[in-house]
């Protein structure tokens, strides 16, 4: 199982001042698997996510990605005194990497509220992603003796776009194009990274049904063509009961749930934190 | 039907640029048979040139890559000290040294006027580097204050008496050779700014701008913030270094004083008014700027009208009606003149198809007239809109 776990998170926590927003977390992402993380607004599904993508640098934790750790984090001294969830019982050696070195080796995420290049075009955004790859210098980009490399990355971008369904609009301003559009972009862009793991964060807030529906054949269809293991923060149930394979919920920061979508469904702790407890006294 | 308007109309475009590039070579080669004559413009529009050069290379950094930067003066004053030391002449040394004397190690170092641009551009790369390293980590308006920080500590170690035997201290460099011909100054400012230009427009000037339009964003696309901004600021500071060596060889004599922060203010008010993100804004700003501070002149002289003397007609009223200008245009035109947009002919080609269509009846002679600035904030205006 874990040799086929393209994303191994373990124990990690996060504590800002004295809110602990993630408790003892500890997820899995397998290789063409599809993952989604659920929990009522504020449960600290986006902390989560931020601490993976190395946003954020957890309290506490280790993630392991494409079988190298690139995160460790161990508090020390007065972090440790302060620090008010429970501790793994080995100490886990520091390791941390900036975001961008993350995405590097293989992550590619989308953002809650989108965060496009609006001023630039739809391709230069996807364009944008292709240079991490790229095999050039300043010297031969200025002076155009890499126009076959760039001559690449341009088909390549336009082929992504086409598959999205975004080719028209190549040469317009992202940030003018309808919402539900420029969240494909924005998914477009994270898959030219070439990434070996996706992290949609509310991939489907703010579209209608249709939308989200068209949204749903997407993603099974990004899985199925790149082979990758998609890891996504989702509200819409129906997006989340229809495509993934296993569902993670968290409550208060603290994990309360994980199985696949018929077992969460009819997990008391789940329906509790969504609906409330009935209080006995009460 | 349509593309091969298209086609026309690209060919159209293509000859009114091979016009107006003929047209400035046939300027230039009008100007520099009659040098002395025209001296004065000639003055004029080279300072424009180095001005454009870097408002250009200011505009890479502030304009595209997002980082506001204002250490120009200082970057300029390194690669004006270069030029000025390596290519005064061996002979004249003692004469521009004779109070403080020269250091040996200097003495007989003596470069072609080339080669000492490119090792102030270097040199000034090299510093840039450097004090990139701690800047760079800063945000907006820090590390504007640090750059600005940075450039004053540059001048006074210029002037400080400790260098005196390299830079001669306070009584500054002179006799410093100028170009064999206006070729070269247009050549190089020409050739500096296609390079900047070409940047601009390969991979790594769309990751510059994705890193101006979002940092987080960009990080997450697998951009190393600090490798690129270093990359901006230092390439940046190179061409900034080279318009220092060529503002030294225009003006013969330097000193720490000329590089003062009113210098980048200088710069700075091209590149704002010239518009944040425009190339061709930042060119067509610096000779607008250059050669209106010089118009403007005519408010320096007494003024005296039938028989009434204007009052405020004297020395310096000139910077006063230059400066009321610029609040106008902050104000109401904050874009600048360009906005981020760059030059195109068919913005200028609608412009005239509108015009002709409005106004039947107005002269084609006032269209040419206002063809260069006016127009063109006209064109623009329509396209925001």
């Amino acid at each position: 199982m874990s040799k086929n776990n393209i994303l191994i998170a373990e124990h990690i926590s996060m504590q800002f001042g004295g809110v602990l927003a993630i408790n003892d977390l500890s997820i899995n992402v397998g290789v063409n698997e599809i993952v989604a993380l659920i929990g009522p607004n504020g449960a600290g599904k986006t902390t989560a996510f931020n601490c993976i993508t190395g946003i954020y640098e957890p309290t506490v934790g280790k993630i392991v990605f494409d079988g190298h750790t690139v995160i460790g984090a161990f508090p020390k001294n007065r972090q440790k005194k302060d620090f008010l969830g429970t501790l793994p019982e080995h100490e886990i050696e520091r390791v941390s990497n900036t975001p961008d070195r993350i995405t590097r080796k293989g992550m590619a995420r989308t953002f809650q509220n989108i965060r496009l290049f609006g001023n630039l075009s739809v391709i230069e955004n996807v364009l944008i992603a292709k240079h991490t790859n790229a095999k050039q210098n300043v010297f031969s980009a200025v002076l155009r003796l890499n126009s076959s490399e760039e001559k690449r990355m341009l088909e390549e971008s336009k082929e992504l776009l086409d598959m999205q369904g975004l080719i028209e609009y190549k040469d317009e301003r992202a940030g003018s194009l309808p919402y539900g559009l420029q969240r494909r972009l924005e998914i477009a862009r994270a898959l030219a990274l070439d990434p070996k793991l996706l992290l949609l964060d509310e991939p489907a807030a703010g579209m209608n049904p249709q939308e989200t529906h068209e949204l749903t054949e997407l993603i099974s269809k990004i899985r199925d063509d790149y082979k990758l293991g998609i890891f996504m923060i989702e509200h819409h149930m129906d997006l989340v009961m229809g495509i993934s394979d296993r569902v993670y919920v968290l409550d208060f920061g603290k994990l309360i749930a994980e199985g696949t979508p018929d077992e969460i469904q009819n997990n008391e702790h789940v329906i509790d934190a969504y609906l409330g407890v009935v209080e006995e006294n009460a | 039907m349509k593309t091969k308007n298209k086609n026309s109309d690209k060919n159209k475009y293509r000859i009114c640029s091979a016009a107006v590039f003929i047209l400035c070579i046939l300027l230039l080669i009008f100007l520099e048979a009659n040098k002395y004559k025209y001296s004065y413009i000639t003055g004029i529009l080279v300072r424009s040139a180095i001005y454009a050069l870097v408002a250009v290379s200011m505009n890479l950094v502030t304009g595209f890559t997002g980082l506001f930067s204002l250490g120009q003066a200082g970057f300029m004053a390194i690669g004006a000290y270069t030029v000025g030391i390596l290519t005064i002449p061996v002979a004249q040394r003692p004469a521009v040294y004779y109070m403080n004397g020269i250091s040996p190690v200097i003495e007989k170092m003596y470069m072609p006027f080339w080669a000492a641009i490119i090792a102030g551009g270097i040199f000034a790369a090299f510093c840039a580097a450097l004090i990139g390293i701690p800047v760079l980590r800063l945000k907006s308006d820090y590390l504007a204050i640090a750059t600005l920080g940075f450039s004053e500590i540059i001048r006074a170690f210029i002037a400080s008496p400790q260098l005196n035997k390299i830079t001669n201290g306070s009584y500054g460099l002179k006799n410093i050779p100028s170009f064999p011909n206006l070729y070269t100054i247009f050549g190089i400012c020409a050739v500096c700014i296609a390079l900047i230009v070409l940047l601009i427009n390969s991979s790594y000037g769309r990751v510059f701008k994705a890193i101006r339009e979002d940092e987080t964003a960009a990080q997450a696309m697998g951009i190393n913030l600090f490798k690129y901004k270093e990359l901006s600021f230092v390439i940046s500071s190179f061409f900034t270094g080279i318009g220092g060596g060529l503002l030294a060889m225009f003006m013969g004599s330097i000193d720490s004083k000329t590089f003062q922060i009113a210098l980048t203010y200088d710069i700075l008010l091209i590149v704002v008014l010239g518009g944040i993100g425009s190339v061709t804004g930042s060119i067509l700003g610096a000779f607008l700027i250059t050669s209106g501070r010089e118009w403007l002149r005519f408010f320096d002289e007494p003024l005296t009208l039938a028989g009434i003397n204007i009052p405020l007609f004297r020395a310096g009223f000139r910077m006063v009606i230059f400066s009321i200008l610029l609040m106008a245009v902050v104000l109401f035109y904050r874009k600048g003149i360009m906005g981020t947009n760059e030059f195109s002919w068919e913005a200028v080609f609608n412009l005239f198809k509108k015009r002709n269509s409005a106004g039947a009846g107005s002269g084609r002679s006032d269209i040419q007239d206002n063809h260069s600035d006016d127009g063109v904030k006209r064109i623009l205006n329509d396209r925001e809109a």
